[in-house]
């Protein structure tokens, strides 16, 4: 099997695949804002909240408070654009940029699958998703039929990754030889039908599940690539999706990966299903117009496309291993955790008592934490150390400004992870209001007394 | 292809991951019964509780009339034992804070302390307050009374002079009329609710969601022992959460005697609940730690209940006022902070990790 990277790069397909993500795309997205807003979460995440748990190098991105409704109206409107493929560029450029200042505004929120769809947001800026059945197509008079088969590709290829290192993180100890987190959360849907009192109770089972999860994650790319499996294969992400669903809150993300799965058939089904939209989209527009129908799309900076999404890979590629450059255990540390599909890896809770000290005098008082977080935030808080010192920098600085003198910050914590006891999870002796923020290890986190192996 | 991708993948996994020997011990193969274990709850702890305390309250309300009609020494003494009988009783059922009690805001009506003295003494002279509205929070229940029956004077005579010198004195006839009257009136609202309607949907709601009763059930004993107990009885006179130590914050301020006995009833109360030990008497049943037991963390019960048991040492060495300890040796009230404070972390970290109840107050999505 040679392969020829030249030859590669200038093989072309159908460009229906990638028009139809991008209507899926573009509709998920609306629905997703539209969920959010219903659920009231822009009120209770980003408004109401005094203090924001911010990302490293990304303290400048905050709620606008109530303009931050109008930042999800124009990132709901962008969606839509999306969808509908009217100024595209500009649509999809105001949905990443909105998109990830919305992620960027607390960390509390994040979830990998809002990571992974900045990352798509941001791919699609590059592929020319609406030279097809698109407004924008319609407006020009002119449609192409066909674009180089790599552009489609890099979407199959982002979802590959995802996948299959979410699977790869599954190889370890506690959730394969412990079965855990599922065998606590499993036996908590007792009040499913059906199989709540059964099959969810028992110890195979919760063993089976996190076996076929992690074959599922890691294979699945490979039966979708494949003809001969495909259908199974989406046959599998549906069922699979929509049980975890059942199972789990999980939003939106199970229909995105089905919707998104779509892109791996066969140009002739979505052409099929261009088709019928087209038909009736047409009748109902009364649209007779013809449009001047072009061979192939030729990008306008090709070798400069093809050049980030070769860095962009890399990277995607590499970031998952950061924590390689971290001593101690991952799922202790969450040192390089996130941005790296580690999914459903861990059932931790915390419990973080923090103490102000006046250095000089030695006298102190807790911090009673409802006072400053929400709920959500405190409990994302208590385990994650990074937020410990955010939180930590933030009531020094708070005190100081009431006027306490010699403000020093300590922080008792206990950590329960995938059902092991809870352990101390830091140094109590550490002041944290001296301690910085960086990407090296956090010495004042508490060693873990166990060795959980694997990846 | 495909397929040798997976051989080696499940190959490669056994090698990595399975090294060491299982240690998970056996899985559970039959069905831990929520039901019942709302049932015995109801049952045998907090309808029996509720309908002690109903009594107790009658019998404080009737010692108040009788203090009223006739203030004197004998008549007061029969009435502070009655207030502190109740108020003993009262420490079982703080802690339910659902159905009708957590509908009619019941809790902030009877046990808000520090008390409000001026709001007690500005209802008193109007005579006409509306005890229900939330400003009078702190101004009604028993620290109410504890003002009433231990505050109004330095001594017992001064307090009795109050009641039938003072130009007032038959205002406050009234207002203690009044306040132990509401109290029994709306701890009846809550245990009737209970005995009529309330039992079966509370037994019957053994779903995993926010709000069936399980789930909030849970949520809210931990809640009370953290904030009901650790932090109010312990924590915020003992200066926790403070500059300086509070003592004039104690359960119980006037009565001075009181708040080691109501901090030891409350904890055993709390010890009872968890290990499903019924309301004044020997039965017991299913509760927290059998559940426990039920998802093989006998670990956890064992620690839990080591943890109870250090708190109750520690307590046992504070002095029957919480004030004096405060202002004589605060260092033992920090001790036993510390006890329940560890106590709090096994339950609301590893007892709700390993029930994974949905938690009431959490808003957003997983991944």
């Amino acid at each position: 099997m040679t392969f020829n990277i030249k030859s590669y790069l200038q093989q072309t397909t159908s460009v229906a695949p990638l028009v139809l993500f991008r209507i899926g795309f573009g509709v998920m997205m609306l629905m997703s804002i539209i969920r959010f807003w219903a659920k009231g979460w822009i009120e209770t995440i980003y408004i109401e909240p005094d203090f924001h748990f911010s990302y490293y190098g990304f303290e400048w991105v905050k709620p606008l408070g109530d303009y931050t409704y109008w930042l999800f109206i124009i990132c709901g409107i962008a969606a839509f654009m999306v969808a509908i493929g009217y100024k595209y560029r500009l649509a999809i450029i105001t949905f990443f940029l909105s998109f990830t200042y919305i992620e960027l505004m607390d960390k509390t929120t994040y979830l990998n699958h809002y990571y992974f769809i900045s990352l798509v947001s941001f791919m699609m800026i590059f592929l020319p998703a609406n030279i097809n059945f698109s407004v924008d197509a319609f407006l020009k008079k002119t449609s192409f039929k066909s674009i180089p088969k790599w552009n489609i590709d890099t979407i199959k290829l982002m979802l590959s990754i995802v996948y299959f290192y979410a699977g790869i993180a599954k190889l370890n100890s506690d959730w394969m030889c412990r079965a855990m987190p599922l065998k606590i959360w499993l036996p908590s849907k007792y009040d499913l039908p059906f199989i709540g009192e059964t099959l969810m109770q028992q110890n195979w089972f919760h063993y089976a599940m996190s076996w076929s999860g992690m074959l599922y994650d890691i294979a699945i790319p490979f039966l979708l690539l494949n003809k001969k499996t495909r259908w199974f294969a989406f046959s599998m992400v549906v069922f699979f999706h929509i049980f975890t669903r059942i199972l789990f809150p999980i939003g939106m993300f199970p229909y995105i990966m089905i919707v998104g799965a779509l892109i791996f058939f066969d140009p002739k089904l979505h052409q099929k299903v261009i088709r019928v939209l087209r038909t009736g989209i047409n009748s109902l527009f009364h649209i007779k117009q013809k449009l001047i129908s072009k061979e192939t799309y030729s990008l306008k900076f090709k070798t400069q496309t093809q050049l980030l999404f070769g860095v962009f890979f890399t990277l995607q590629l590499l970031i998952p291993f950061r924590h390689l450059l971290y001593p101690n255990e991952l799922f202790w540390t969450e040192e390089g955790f996130r941005f790296s599909w580690r999914v459903m890896l861990i059932e931790k809770m915390g419990y973080a008592t923090f103490k102000i000290v006046d250095g000089e005098t030695g006298t102190f008082f807790y911090v009673d934490n409802q006072d400053f977080l929400t709920p959500f935030q405190e409990k994302q808080m208590s385990f994650q150390p990074d937020f410990i010192l955010e939180y930590a920098h933030y009531l020094g600085d708070h005190f100081k400004n009431q006027g306490h003198k010699n403000v020093q910050v300590f922080v008792e914590s206990y950590v329960a992870l995938n059902g092991r006891l809870s352990q101390p999870f830091t140094d109590k002796t550490v002041n944290l209001y001296q301690e910085k923020e960086s990407f090296k290890p956090k010495h004042w986190i508490a060693p873990f007394h166990d060795d959980i192996k694997g990846f | 292809m495909i397929k040798r991708i997976l051989v080696l993948i499940v190959a490669l996994s056994f090698v990595v991951s399975c090294s060491e020997s299982d240690d998970s011990g056996g899985g559970s193969t039959d069905n831990f019964d929520r039901g019942a274990m709302l049932t015995f709850l109801a049952d045998n702890i907090i309808i029996p509780a509720y309908q002690d305390l109903d009594s107790k309250l009658l019998t404080l309300e009737l010692s108040a009339f009788e203090f009223s009609a006739a203030p004197n020494q004998t008549n007061l003494d029969i009435l502070r034992a009655d207030w502190l009988d109740a108020y003993i009783t009262w420490q079982h059922v703080e802690m339910f804070n659902i159905g009708k009690a957590e509908e009619t805001l019941y809790h902030f009506q009877m046990n808000i302390y520090p008390a409000n003295t001026s709001d007690i003494e500005n209802n008193v002279a109007s005579g006409t307050a509306d005890l229900t509205h939330p400003n009078n929070n702190d101004a009604v229940g028993f620290p109410a009374l504890d003002y009433l029956i231990y505050g109004l004077g330095d001594t017992d005579q001064a307090i009795l002079d109050t009641y039938t010198t003072h130009p007032d004195a038959p205002k406050y006839h009234a207002h203690l009329n009044a306040l132990a009257m509401q109290m029994r009136s709306i701890t009846q609202t809550v245990l009737n609710d209970w005995t009529t309607s309330y039992r079966s949907e509370f037994i019957g709601s053994t779903a995993n969601t926010a709000t069936s009763a399980t789930n909030k059930l849970v949520n809210d004993y931990i809640y009370y022992f953290e904030k009901g107990l650790r932090a109010n009885k312990i924590g915020i006179p003992a200066g926790n959460f403070s500059v300086i130590p509070l003592p004039e914050t104690v359960e119980a301020l006037y009565s001075k005697e009181a708040s080691k006995v109501l901090a030891q009833e409350a904890l055993t109360a709390a010890i009872d609940v968890f290990n499903g030990k019924a309301y004044n008497s020997t039965t017991t049943g299913i509760s927290y730690s059998s559940y426990l037991s039920f998802l093989n963390r006998d670990d956890l019960v064992t620690a839990i209940n080591d943890q109870f048991q250090e708190s109750e040492d520690k307590m046992e060495l504070l002095s029957d006022s919480f004030y004096d300890q405060v202002n004589a040796d605060n260092t033992k009230m920090t001790q036993t902070y510390d006890a329940l404070q560890a106590a709090v972390v096994l339950l609301k970290v590893d007892m709700l990790q390993a029930f994974n109840i949905s938690v009431d107050y959490i808003d957003g999505d997983g991944d």
